[in-house]
């Protein structure tokens, strides 16, 4: 058979499994399966013994896709899902609660809440640099917002996809959850069917033909995307103590996380304190051989290896520290780069690998104008202890988060929405944000028989003193909460 | 070209000032804008009349009020909705400053409609104001008079750069929307806010789309079914069914069809009286293209009431059509019109099914005076907003969110909800460089022990469901009321030798 052919039938074949998944998931919803209370927590439930009874695996998925250190995989994958699980368990009865707003005397006799809704299928698109927390964490809240979801893993994070599609069906319903593998045709496929939301975590590029995609359906969607996340050091502080946070943000996975530090800004002089501080925190945490350390994460393919070896051939920086690699093991060395500007090949694209740029700035006026001269970043960070400096910096820039003095652990605490803003994403997640983005706040209102008289105030034929009853009674009063009205 | 990008630099080039971001700047351009609508209401007015034949009363009920309550909930509660939010921590958190900041985005588009050509505009523009945006307010054109009213008026008012107003049709719009825009806002018909969404994408803005559909009326058997014919009429025949929220057609069982149409007959009568042409509480058509549409959906069905038109006028007499058949033309698009057909359903299964069907709508009315029935159809279906027992009223409430799901739309708004929908709400977390020690627990390299210790701070502290927990909670209350029990026994021992028991006993 022609090989374009065979590509041919190959592309409907799957395009119609796709599509028989995703009408089985609708037929489930519809059905009013995934709405009880009782069966959101049992799912929920297993998901965490899905995490508790495969640990050993999910540990060696992740060494075989990243190198991940055992303690990057527990603390930012296996635990940042189980402390999500956990609150979102505990919290669900509480958040599907209609939620009632304000009454006052004019709309005692009505009842106005806002109900929470499940929105029906949805799709989530997982990322390879967390494989297991990015596809887990929003499906947390598919769930408990009573949905069905269609898992899409990276391919390019393949031990981890397999296991994904291995162990979901065991312990999820499978009425009501798919996980679907495949790479960019499957996914393109996929897209061309209706959802009820798209949850998508990776690139800007493949983030516009996603909405486009969902334009066609009127889709809503969440983008967790990323971008060049700066990092200003400025003013008094100790010195190695910053070195030590901003180190152990910037390579924790190798660099690969899109709230990573991307780049640094600080003054000449901070630069020469900060240069030894730098070498003294990566001896500490690596030791003089990054490459036999364990604790030290690889790039996840021969791709990305390639793309960051590049960077460093075309940077007009000069290479302070580190720069070598083995593309045997995907072994690139944590590197400082320095004497560079805001044109250089390092500055174009999002790193997400272990290079560390330091650009340097005369005045904390010109690195704030340097930042807001680029696209918002996913999360901004400053290292310093004068607070002025802080506020000012918070105040003059915008980004999805802020943290100051301190890298990544902003998006460990369940009550921050995750999310970017501009090119680093529209909606965000984590905690309670999940149920809400995967929700639908429906006002209602139930009004009774009664005060028809008062009704008729609004009624036709329009009389001017009618109008001006009708007026008063809807205006906003000085001490309410919201504005009710009655009619 | 030229003037729509001109309008959106010099809003861009004013956002980047900085200026629109101060309480005070804030508080004052939306003062200034509940100015224009008290002060130049009578313009407002005649401007309706010219463009939709809108009665002179309705106006300020159905446009002006709406927006005078947003600009007033805002200039009271501005400072509030601009204090950082604080949020729960962990224990290794413990010292730091944890909240969310509410932000401006930069700058917004603002498309309006042409059936409440100024609530649909200006409502979006206060949150707009509120949350620090610039803004670019385009009216739609298809309302002439009141779009070049707007034109003439706004920069009167407000910060002229800031907020600036391009009119326009379609070339104009299209223009607008290749250019970059930090949120697009707009109010209208699915098939427009396809494209809408799909020129966002270039961007990757962010959208709210307020758009419509067929707002399903459920009449029960159960309820009072003169005073819901009453409400749906009222809801339906204003602005002469020009409204997203309109009751769109009704669902009832067949045996009180009858009873249904001559309620509202009669209550027809008493709003517009024997000839709505005359009365001067009944619009019209906005233009001939929707005249004709609105006739051919008519086509082929049985009128109940009304069914005479005037071309000259757009003139349409309310409109009942009754036994209507669920694959009939007028029950595949949303009718916009003053044409209300009827069809009808055996029972409430049958009638959720019937809207389950059908896209999600705007807007769910059930009048029922059974407790069972409505909760059903509150449970079993979804929609955008849902009322019961009357029809439209809900919008009035600027505490509850208003905005579609699925093909009704994207986002919401009203009341703080504008200003939350047109804000980036970021997450801050300030940490100071001490406490260093607590922090050494995650930095490499790494032992079982480093790991154990790290794990618990980084924990979620409440609602861990640590089965060790537990245990150990349960425990260290035995053990405390073993100590408590032993304290007394040696107590009272120590008390019997020296005598002192009759004082404790």
């Amino acid at each position: 058979m022609p090989s374009v052919h065979y590509a041919r039938l190959k592309y409907l074949f799957e395009m119609e499994s796709q599509r028989q998944i995703i009408e089985r998931l609708r037929a489930a919803f519809q059905s009013g399966v995934t709405a009880p209370l009782q069966f959101r927590l049992t799912q929920l439930k297993s998901l965490l013994s899905l995490l508790e009874d495969n640990e050993p695996q999910i540990l060696e998925a992740l060494q075989k896709d990243l190198a991940k250190p055992k303690f990057e995989a527990v603390l930012s994958e296996i635990d940042m899902v189980v402390n999500d699980l956990c609150y979102t368990i505990n919290s669900l009865p509480t958040w599907i609660q209609p939620s009632y707003v304000g009454k006052n005397l004019a709309t005692k006799l009505d009842d106005c809440f806002v109900r929470r809704e499940p929105l029906g299928v949805v799709l989530i698109i997982g990322a390879w640099n967390y494989p297991l927390q990015l596809i887990l964490a929003p499906l947390i809240g598919a769930i408990a917002a009573g949905n069905c979801a269609i898992l899409k893993p990276s391919e390019i994070s393949r031990a981890t996809e397999r296991l994904l599609a291995q162990l979901i069906p065991k312990y999820l319903s499978q009425e009501c959850f798919a996980v679907i593998c495949g790479g960019a045709e499957e996914t393109k496929s996929l897209l061309e069917n209706r959802f009820d939301h798209i949850f998508y975590t990776g690139s800007q590029a493949v983030a516009r033909s996603i909405l486009q995609a969902a334009a066609v359906h009127l889709t809503p969607v969440t983008l967790e995307l990323g971008g060049k996340c700066p990092c200003l050091i400025y003013g008094r502080l100790d010195m190695l103590a910053a070195a030590k946070r901003l180190v152990w943000s910037k390579f924790f996975n190798a660099g690969q996380s899109c709230v990573a530090p991307d780049y640094v800004l600080c003054t000449p002089e901070m630069r020469e304190e900060l240069l030894p501080a730098i070498a003294k925190a990566l001896s500490i945490f690596y030791g003089s051989q990054p490459k036999q350390s364990e604790d030290f994460s690889r790039i996840v393919t021969d791709r990305h290896w390639d793309r960051l070896m590049a960077l460093l051939g075309k940077t007009q920086g000069r290479v302070v520290m580190g720069g070598e690699g083995s593309k045997e093991d995907k072994y690139f060395a944590p590197t400082v780069v320095v004497d560079l500007d805001g044109s250089d090949a390092l500055m174009q694209e999002e790193i997400f690998g272990p290079i560390m740029p330091i650009l340097t700035i005369e005045s904390l006026e010109q690195g704030i104008t340097f930042i807001n001269q680029r696209e918002k970043p996913l999360a901004l960070y400053v290292f310093s202890d004068e607070s002025q400096v802080v506020n000012m910096v918070l105040e003059r820039t915008s980004s999805g988060g802020f943290c100051s003095n301190d890298g990544i652990v902003h998006m460990t605490l369940p009550g921050l929405p995750f999310g970017g803003v501009g090119a680093s994403g529209m909606g965000s997640y984590h905690g309670r944000w999940t149920f809400e983005t995967f929700s639908h706040r429906r006002g209602c209102m139930l009004r009774g028989w009664g005060l028809e008289r008062i009704s008729m105030l609004r009624y036709p034929p329009y009389t001017e003193s009618n109008l001006s009853w009708l007026r008063w009674a809807t205006s906003a009063k000085k001490k309410s909460w919201g504005v009710c009205s009655v009619m | 070209e030229e003037m729509e990008k001109q309008a959106v630099d010099g809003a861009r080039r004013a956002f980047n000032s900085g200026r629109s971001r101060p309480l005070q700047y804030r508080k004052q351009q939306l003062s200034a804008l509940l100015r224009l609508i008290r002060e130049r209401q009578a313009e407002i007015v005649s401007a309706l009349k010219r463009d939709i034949s809108r009665s002179e009363f309705d106006t300020p009920i159905f446009e002006l009020i709406g927006i005078e309550n947003d600009i007033k909930l805002a200039e009271r509660n501005l400072a509030d909705w601009m204090a950082p939010q604080p949020v729960k921590k962990t224990l290794l958190t413990i010292t730091d400053d944890v909240y969310i900041k509410a932000e401006p985005l930069g700058v917004v588009l603002i498309i309006g409609a042409w059936n409440y050509p100024w609530s649909l505009t200006l409502r979006p523009l206060v949150g707009a104001i509120a949350a620090g945006n610039a803004a670019v307010v385009k009216p739609s054109e298809v309302s002439k008079s009141s779009a070049s009213l707007l034109k003439e008026l706004l920069p009167q008012y407000l910060d002229t750069e800031m907020y600036p107003v391009v009119t326009g049709g379609v070339p104009e719009t299209q223009e607008l929307l290749k250019q970059r825009f930090d949120h697009i806002f707009y109010t209208g018909n699915s098939t427009v806010g396809k494209l809408v969404m799909e020129a966002a994408a270039r961007h990757l803005a962010p959208v709210t789309l307020e758009l419509g559909g067929k707002s399903p009326c459920y009449i029960d058997k159960d309820c009072d079914i003169a005073v819901a014919c009453r409400r749906i009429t009222w809801g339906k025949f204003a602005n002469c069914g020009q409204t997203c929220i309109a009751p769109d057609y009704i669902l009832c069982h067949p045996n009180i069809q009858h009873r249904v149409i001559e309620e509202i007959r009669q209550t027809l009568l008493e709003f517009y009286g024997e000839d709505p042409k005359t009365s001067p509480d009944y619009g019209r058509i906005i233009n001939q293209h929707h005249f004709d549409r609105l006739l051919a959906l008519i086509e082929g069905c049985t009128v109940a009431v009304g069914g005479e038109s005037d071309k000259s006028q757009c003139y349409i007499t309310p409109t009942i059509l009754k036994d209507v058949l669920p694959h009939a033309r007028i029950m595949q698009e949303e009718i916009f019109g003053p044409v209300l057909p009827i069809v009808t359903a055996g029972d409430v299964n049958e009638v959720i099914r019937f809207i389950n069907e059908r896209p999600k709508p705007l807007a769910l009315y059930v009048f029922s005076s059974n407790k069972k029935v409505v909760r059903r159809m509150l449970n079993e279906t979804t929609s955008g907003g849902v009322l019961v027992n009357d029809v439209m009223v809900h919008y009035t409430i600027n505490a509850l969110p208003f905005g579609g799901v699925g093909n009704s739309g994207v986002g919401r708004y009203h009341g703080k909800h504008t200003f939350d929908q047109l804000s980036h709400h970021r997450a801050c977390l300030i940490k100071s460089l001490a406490m260093e020690r607590l922090n050494m627990a995650r930095y490499p390299p790494m032992t079982p022990s480093r790991l154990r210790t790290s794990m618990f701070f980084l924990r979620s502290r409440s609602g861990s469901c640590d089965q060790a927990l537990r245990a150990w909670a349960v425990v260290s209350s035995l053990l405390a009321l073993a100590l408590l029990i032993s304290l007394l026994v040696v107590l009272l021992r120590v008390s019997a030798h020296a005598g002192l028991g009759s004082v404790l006993l």
